[in-house]
């Protein structure tokens, strides 16, 4: 069956917006074809620096026809109208219509066929406009068009069956021809179809396929480490891939002399703007190597490429030497000061008015973290912000911390606050590592708290996909901080203290911010709970208990759907909801409250008698595990609570005719919510 | 490569380059300049309908990056050579590799790459979509597509090369500090020309500008650009967001501007810039009468 090539031919298009421009061509190819009844065997998407390819195998050449019916008049309606109805569409004759019946009159249907139309004609009408409204996140017009596309367009292919379809799209005609690499082999190159183009890309020093091309990049430069490890880097292959057609792999070395930079800072100048790998000696210390992609073969091996990349990387790492130089000139704490002169955001004041903060709130963290020294926390909060002051933070920002760390050890700082400083701003992501040593635990803790309390503070939260002062990942860092390193601590009382100490310069409610703020933290932690099994609405159960010690709140929540998964837990949900139904519509209907202690003198059932017994039994059993913390114990405890409530609800009739009876019954059952309410508030439990 | 050409040869060979292809050779707009972007000749000519193609050398002065003449990569004042042609050819790309060629750069002995560089001027208002040329992993141009000026729309678009010729010189001389650069071929370095200049101007830039004075000049030339676009005269008062657009370089390399001033500052000259645009589009009858 017939096959669709599609070729997008352009100037270079940016090597991050490539992978996802190959999926949405073949998504939106795809899409029509199947709107239009249209099947296929199999497609795929390429993406080089200069193209967009796709091909789908097995397509019909024609449409499908389809049966469609046509409703024509009643049966036994007047002549003219069918009569009409025949001429209109084209029938010869009504006995050509079947009657068709909707139980109340028949009426004349038509079974006709709607021609398929042939795929070529049909490719054509939609392929236009799915490239008028392609999706790339940066698009742009050129010369005296209007039409926008990533960079200028130069080529299209688009071959149904091995001839062209002649759509046309910002100027361009679609043909049979494209180019292959810039400069090893810019002829035009006529292809037949997607095996032909692909085997003539590849003569054309092309490699079509970016996980080939990946593939190759990583295997060449294992080979070239020979004896030297290679740092892997799957971003950076994957970069490296989408800025060549035909990568090839060298191997570049630098003077031994930089090797006293630290390691991160050589390999940040050879990564962040060079795309280079760095290698390593057997032992783990870094060489004085580098692995180079380029994307073309010369006749002298490459050797001027891997001198001109050298000359690059030497003056880069003479800049990275002139800011280590000139940046230790100075101590961390001397810069300190500096910070009041950088804006933090230009309603929250400066850094320096942060790193303010971030002192008193690291001593009172302190306080909750293991082993954590008190006036080595205050001293960490003072420097951990210094390094942004320097100039290799400032020519490198992604280093911030890392630098700090040796700038602080340099000065002569102990460890553990060089540590704090570097570590301070983890962790990143739900992947990233998450700090352990006391003193780093509570400055990244106040660092995150404050942070969040700002922003909260003058009303800037994420809302829907903007997040733009990324603080769900600080509400998930605090999040982890605080269970990873099991730190009990009253989130509410820390989030109002951290709001503030933001006054002056915001006046805002701390106690409503801190409320709003563990809402947050609530959301945050389903989130977090979730990709571990946990239920959200056992989260929200718990929370709803005003609890804001994570670690007790995630042991209580665990506990509980433990509990809600067994028989008993199950069965005691539903006599809780049975027992909340009635009282809620007998309150409601005698316009008063339930709540209070029931009367021992007024029980007439043996099986009221034996509830009420086990309802204070196990309240106060369950209120000691609660107070122990030992959260299974509670809730087997609990589930003590199911045979006399089942037996209740089996023997005792609540609406009795005698009033005080009934009365009484009302607030026993009020006493069952009450009782389970004590652990979770089971309304929130879902399901 | 060829035998290295000396720095004033690489800016004839340009220039002969471009002059070919029809190019209107210009001489330096003579203001204090960021970058070749911001000569009359590419900001307000890239807006309209009228066809234009010019290349030019651009002395361009940027007050903070001045090193006291000690960084062997770093200037306070260098040269941009700068092609701007309008409506961009669809052989812009090509024309450009061959003027590397020209220069000696033969792209099959090198690796020549377009790398996503997007640019974006908020002083000017501008941006555009393009790249930054690598050349064996060093970065010798920049190549942009136009798409708005001064808050308007460019159509047509055009197409921007700019060259960082002390860069392209060091590679083509294979010299590792810029003031070892030959100028001229007969023994006269970058050093001997410009060595005391950026002693000199990194001193004033760094210490002896005296500010309360250049915020005086700042209104001064803030108020001279309002006055002279009510008059609609678009080229005086283009010259007078130029020089504010310098002061106010001078002022952040003098430290005195905090963070949240700056986007303030720059605020400030985008209106100017963005007033000489609409008035040189109305002088040139692209938009309707004030």
């Amino acid at each position: 069956m017939p096959e669709l090539l599609i070729e997008l031919f352009s100037e270079e298009v940016p090597a991050r917006m490539q992978a996802r421009a190959a999926e949405e061509l073949k998504r939106l190819v795809l899409q029509n074809l199947d709107g239009l009844g249209l099947s296929h065997e199999s497609a795929e998407a390429f993406a080089t620096p200069r193209r967009l390819a796709l091909v789908v195998r097995g397509i019909p050449a024609q449409q499908p026809d389809q049966k469609i019916e046509i409703k024509g008049p009643r049966v036994g309606a007047p002549d003219k109208a069918i009569q009409g109805f025949l001429k209109a569409r084209g029938i010869a004759s009504i006995d050509l219509c079947r009657r068709v019946s909707d139980g109340k009159s028949e009426s004349y249907v038509f079974d006709d066929l709607a021609r398929g139309m042939p795929t070529e004609h049909l490719i054509m009408n939609f392929i236009e406009s799915e490239l008028a409204d392609f999706p790339w996140p940066k698009s742009m017009r050129w010369g005296t068009g209007t039409t926008r596309w990533v960079r200028p367009l130069q080529f299209i292919v688009c071959l149904f069956d091995g001839r062209v379809v002649p759509v046309s799209f910002a100027g361009v005609a679609a043909g049979d021809t494209t180019r292959g690499h810039r400069f090893l082999a810019p002829a035009l190159i006529r292809v037949l179809g997607f095996d032909d183009y692909r085997a003539k890309l590849r003569a054309a020093k092309v490699m079509l396929d970016a996980a080939e091309r990946k593939a190759l990049i990583v295997e060449r430069a294992q080979a070239a480490a020979a004896g030297l490890v290679l740092i892997e880097d799957d971003a950076l292959a994957a970069e490296n891939a989408g800025l060549t057609e035909w990568p090839v792999v060298l191997m570049g070395s630098f003077e031994t002399a930089f090797l006293d930079l630290p390691q991160e800072v050589l390999v940040t100048s050879m990564r962040a703007h060079q795309k280079y790998f760095a290698l390593s000696n057997p032992d783990g210390r870094l060489a004085n190597r580098f692995i180079l992609v380029a994307n073309t073969e010369t006749a002298d091996g490459g050797w001027a490429i891997v001198a001109g990349n050298e000359r690059v990387l030497r003056a880069r790492l003479s800049d990275a030497r002139f800011f280590w130089d000139q940046d230790r000139k100075r101590t961390l704490e001397g810069r300190v000061g500096d910070l009041d002169a950088v804006v933090y955001h230009a309603r929250l004041g400066s850094l320096g008015a942060k790193v303010g903060r971030l002192e008193r709130l690291a001593v009172e963290i302190a306080q909750y973290v293991p082993e954590c020294d008190v006036s080595l926390a205050r001293r960490a909060a003072t420097l951990a912000k210094a390094d942004l002051t320097t100039g290799m933070v400032g020519e490198f920002p992604e280093l911030q911390g890392v630098m700090g760390r040796y700038y602080a050890i340099q000065d002569g700082e102990q460890d553990t606050v060089a540590l704090a400083i570097a570590e301070h701003y983890g962790p990143l992501g739900p992947s990233d590592r998450c700090p352990t040593a006391p003193l780093s635990v509570t400055i990244a803790l106040a660092d995150k708290l404050d942070t969040l309390a700002g922003f909260f503070a003058i009303g800037e939260k994420p809302t829907g996909s903007k997040d733009p002062f990324a603080l769900r990942r600080a509400g998930l860092g605090a999040i982890r901080l605080i269970l990873d390193n099991g730190l009990r601590i009253g989130l509410g009382d820390l989030f109002a203290a951290a709001v503030a100490l933001y006054a002056p310069v915001v006046e805002a409610s701390a106690a409503g911010v801190a409320a709003e703020l563990l809402d947050f933290i609530a959301d945050r932690l389903k989130v977090h709970l979730r990709d571990e099994g946990v239920r959200h609405d056992t989260i929200a159960a718990v929370f709803a208990k005003g609890d804001d010690d994570l670690v007790r709140v995630v042991g209580r929540a665990r506990a509980l759907q433990g509990f809600l998964a067994g028989a008993d837990g199950g069965n005691l949900l539903t006599a809780y909801r049975r027992a909340g139904n009635i009282v809620r519509i007998e309150t409601k209907r005698d316009g008063r409250s339930y709540d209070g202690a029931s009367d021992p003198g007024r029980f007439a059932a043996p099986e009221e008698v034996a509830l009420n017994e086990s309802l204070g039994a196990i309240a106060e059993k369950t209120a000691r595990a609660l107070a122990d913390e030992a959260f299974e114990d509670a809730m087997r405890t609990m589930a003590g609570l199911r045979p006399p409530i089942d037996a209740f609800f089996d023997r005792v009739t609540v609406n009795a005719e005698d009033r005080g009876l009934r009365e009484n019954r009302l607030r026993l059952l009020a006493q069952i919510q009450a009782t389970l309410d004590r652990v979770a508030d089971f309304t929130k439990i879902e399901g | 490569m060829a035998k290295s050409a000396s720095f004033q040869q690489l800016i004839l060979t340009l220039q002969g380059f471009w002059a070919e292809h029809g190019c209107v050779i210009l001489q330096p707009y003579d203001m204090e300049v960021g970058a070749g972007t911001f000569h009359w000749a590419t900001t307000l000519r890239s807006l309209g309908p009228e066809p234009w193609k010019a290349a030019y050398v651009q002395p361009s002065r940027r007050p903070k990056d001045g090193r006291y003449g000690e960084n062997p990569n770093r200037l306070g004042h260098y040269y941009q050579f700068q092609v701007i042609w309008k409506p961009s050819p669809d052989n812009f790309q090509d024309l450009y590799l061959g003027s590397l060629k020209a220069l000696g750069i033969d792209p099959s002995l090198h690796d020549i790459r377009f790398v996503e560089d997007d640019w974006e001027s908020p002083t000017l208002g501008a941006w555009g979509l393009g790249w930054e040329v690598w050349c064996d992993g060093m970065e010798v141009s920049q190549f942009t597509y136009f798409q708005q000026v001064g808050g308007f729309d460019c159509a047509p678009v055009s197409g921007e090369i700019t060259y960082g010729l002390e860069r392209l010189a060091m590679y083509v001389q294979g010299k590792e500090n810029i003031f070892d650069l030959d100028w001229n071929g007969d023994g006269v370095t970058y050093g001997d020309v410009y060595r005391q200049a950026e002693r000199e101007y990194s001193a004033y830039n760094f210490e002896h500008a005296d500010t309360t004075r250049l915020f005086a000049h700042f209104a001064d030339a803030e108020t001279e650009c309002a006055a002279l676009l009510a008059q609609g005269i678009a080229l005086p008062a283009y010259d007078q967001t130029i020089k504010a657009s310098h002061l106010f370089n001078l002022l952040d390399a003098r430290g005195v501007i905090s963070v949240t001033e700056r986007a303030a500052y720059i605020g400030r000259v985008r209106v100017l810039a963005k007033g000489c645009c609409e008035a040189w589009l109305r002088s040139r009858g692209h938009l309707p009468a004030a």
